[in-house]
């Protein structure tokens, strides 16, 4: 402590010898070799925490090494959040359940707090439940965690992975990017060593042994590159979306209607109902959600969706062999 | 990090926290610092004996105690926080992040340019998440936005809702008490005056919403109620499911709140699944076809083979009505 408030006060550099003699606690060090140790291991310490411990000559006429700590690299520069802006970071930082990332928010928290920052998660209300999760991070906060760290230290990480969750694991070697989200979904995006190409994991099939290898730095991520592009591409539905002709039952399957057009009104057999057109696309669950309704809805075109729908129908129509 | 370092970096934060929330409490400090009240007296003693080199009267910290308040009035210089570090900075911001797409959470403009000051308050960009800076922020539905001004400022609403269970829509005038983070989904936890009870509706299911000109006053003791996450505890008053689920579905683990009973031989698995609706139930599973089917209770099963069958039927009489 005493030695930060010393370097952070001074603006020319000052020799280790100095702060030897002038600095509380380090003057009572029996040896030099002691005092260097006890120095070393501070100065490594201040290091880690992020304090940008500078070193420079002492003055111009004399060559001997000194030190001091760069002021506006030290300090968080003033932050001024509206009151709307404060309730969802109060918000954000209960969201996490992982020792790390609390551990992360909750000194970030702090920070903000010393810089006059009004959180207060207390009145906001808004109440998060133990049961609640992230959308879309159920079971992956602790892989997203390892994954930032990664990403933050510039280091390559292996992992098991599995395409879906019947496959069996393999192992993966990335150089990781980023971590994105889309729609609810969590996409780690880098590059594969061992496929030579870059290449998206959703988190959910990534296994729980996730290992930075290599030396922190060995990472950069390329100039330019547009992570959300990467994963838009692999994860979209191809354009050129289908129009479907659907009937539903007269005050029946009302998100279906929320989600279609009605034509107009219509019978089917001895039914009231409505003709709707719904546009889908390729992936789209909308034969699920037709099949769904049973004899509330019926697909009419394509035929393509006609025929999933009736699969299914037939299907759940037969006895459940166990 | 260790715990000597930890204490370091809560000792160098604490000044300018004190300088920044003059007379503050040692409760109301000793919360916002994640301590004891215990531990703020160690540290204070601490910082007490911390100041410029020189050591003088005029070189400590120093602070002013009178009756149950801190203040401080020298800091030897430590004016401000230490910077975020890039894990602190990206554990806030991909939260942050994330919760733009949670409907009803937080003001989506609001996180937007949170993150905009946080991002540039840690100086360097934190390249865990993709920086936001450039994306639009997502549109906030009215209805959303609306539900969100009633709970803040304690306003009773007429929402229309779509009810998941009963497949309708409804109009209903609620008291809203607060909003909920439940498993993955945001609700609206408020009296329903018709129903006359608590409910939770599911904010991406409400359709519209209107604040009245009247105050939410919902019963106290439902206030005071923690919100009811039966459906997503398995709790067991309320009827499960025993399913099948072939390798082809098994992405359904990602969103629904399945519990795994067994892994079969060919890929599938049993899995259990707790509802409340079994005109719901029937419906979920009878989408998927032959890549779910329901093990028990029979009565579930007996209700889809049913409701297929009644289905099947109806493409019968439609194949001579399609009009083509």
């Amino acid at each position: 402590m005493n030695l930060v408030i010393a370097l952070l006060s001074t603006r020319t550099f000052i020799t280790a010898e100095r702060i030897r003699e002038t600095v509380y606690g380090y003057a009572d060090s029996a040896s030099d070799e002691a005092f260097s140790r006890m120095f070393e291991r501070d100065k490594n310490e201040l290091r880690d925490l992020g304090i940008p411990l500078e070193t420079g000559r002492v003055s111009q006429f004399d060559p001997t090494e000194g030190y001091r700590i760069n002021r506006e690299a030290y300090a968080l520069p003033a932050v001024e959040l509206t009151a709307d802006e404060a309730a969802a970071v109060a918000v954000a930082t209960q969201l996490w359940e992982s020792p790390e990332l609390i551990t992360a928010t909750q000194g970030a928290l702090l920070k903000l707090r010393a810089a006059g920052v009004d959180v207060d998660a207390a009145d906001s209300g808004i109440a998060i439940t133990s049961t609640a999760v992230l959308p879309g991070l159920r079971g992956s906060e602790d892989v997203l965690g390892i994954l930032l760290s990664a990403i933050d230290s510039g280091q390559a990480v292996q992992f098991p992975h599995r395409p879906t969750r019947s496959d069996p694991y393999t192992t993966r070697t990335v150089e990781p990017w980023g971590v994105v989200t889309d729609r609810g979904r969590w996409y780690l995006v880098g590059h594969d060593r061992d496929r030579d190409a870059p290449r998206t994991f959703r988190l959910s099939r990534i296994g729980d042994h996730v290992t930075p290898i290599g030396p922190p730095g060995a990472v950069t991520r390329p100039e330019g590159i547009n992570l959300r592009e990467i994963v838009a591409r692999v994860v979209n539905d191809p354009p050129g979306g289908t129009r479907a002709r659907v009937w539903v039952a007269a005050g029946r399957a009302t998100a279906l209607r929320r989600r279609g057009t009605v034509v107009g009104p219509r019978r089917l057999g001895d039914r009231d109902g409505d003709e709707l057109t719904v546009e889908f696309g390729m992936s789209d669950p909308l034969a699920r959600e037709i099949a769904s309704y049973g004899p509330d809805a019926v697909a009419l075109e394509p035929q393509s969706l006609r025929d999933d729908v009736l699969a299914r129908l037939r299907a759940q129509a037969s006895e459940v062999t166990a | 990090m260790t715990a000597v370092s930890t204490r370091l970096v809560r000792l160098l934060n604490m000044v300018p926290y004190f300088q920044a929330n003059p007379r503050i409490t040692y409760a109301e400090a000793a919360s916002d610092l994640g301590v004891t009240v215990k531990q703020l007296r160690d540290d204070l003693n601490q910082l007490w004996m911390c100041g410029l080199p020189g050591y003088g009267p005029g070189d400590l910290i120093d602070f002013e105690f009178s009756g149950d308040t801190i203040e401080v009035t020298f800091t030897a210089g430590i004016d401000h926080p230490l910077r975020l570090t890039s894990p602190e900075a990206t554990g806030i911001l991909v939260a942050l992040r994330t919760l733009l797409d949670v409907p009803g959470m937080v003001d989506p403009e609001a996180a937007r340019s949170a993150i905009a000051k946080i991002e540039s308050a840690a100086g360097t960009l934190s390249h865990g998440a993709e920086a936001a800076v450039d994306e639009p922020a997502p549109v906030e539905s009215e209805a959303a936005a609306a539900v969100r001004a009633a709970v803040r400022n304690g306003r009773a609403l007429t929402i229309e809702y779509y009810s998941a269970s009963h497949d309708m829509l409804s109009s209903r005038t609620v008291d809203p008490i607060r909003v909920v983070l439940v498993g993955d989904h945001s609700y609206l936890e408020a009296w329903c005056r018709s129903a006359e009870g608590v409910r939770l509706f599911r904010f991406d299911r409400i359709v519209d919403a209107k604040v009245l000109d009247e105050p939410s006053a919902p019963p106290k003791p439902a206030v005071q109620a923690e919100p009811d996450t039966s459906l997503f505890d398995g709790d067991p008053s309320l009827p499960s499911a025993r399913l099948r689920i072939d390798r082809s579905a098994s992405w359904m683990f990602d969103y629904y709140p399945l519990r795994v009973i067994r892994e079969l031989p060919d890929g599938a698995c049993e899995a259990a699944m707790t509802y409340a609706s079994d005109d719901w139930m029937a419906r979920f599973v009878l989408g998927f076809g032959s890549a779910v089917r329901v093990l028990e209770p029979e009565s579930l099963a007996q209700k889809v083979q049913e409701s297929a069958a009644a289905a099947l039927q109806a493409y019968e009489v439609g194949a001579d009505s399609t009009g083509r």
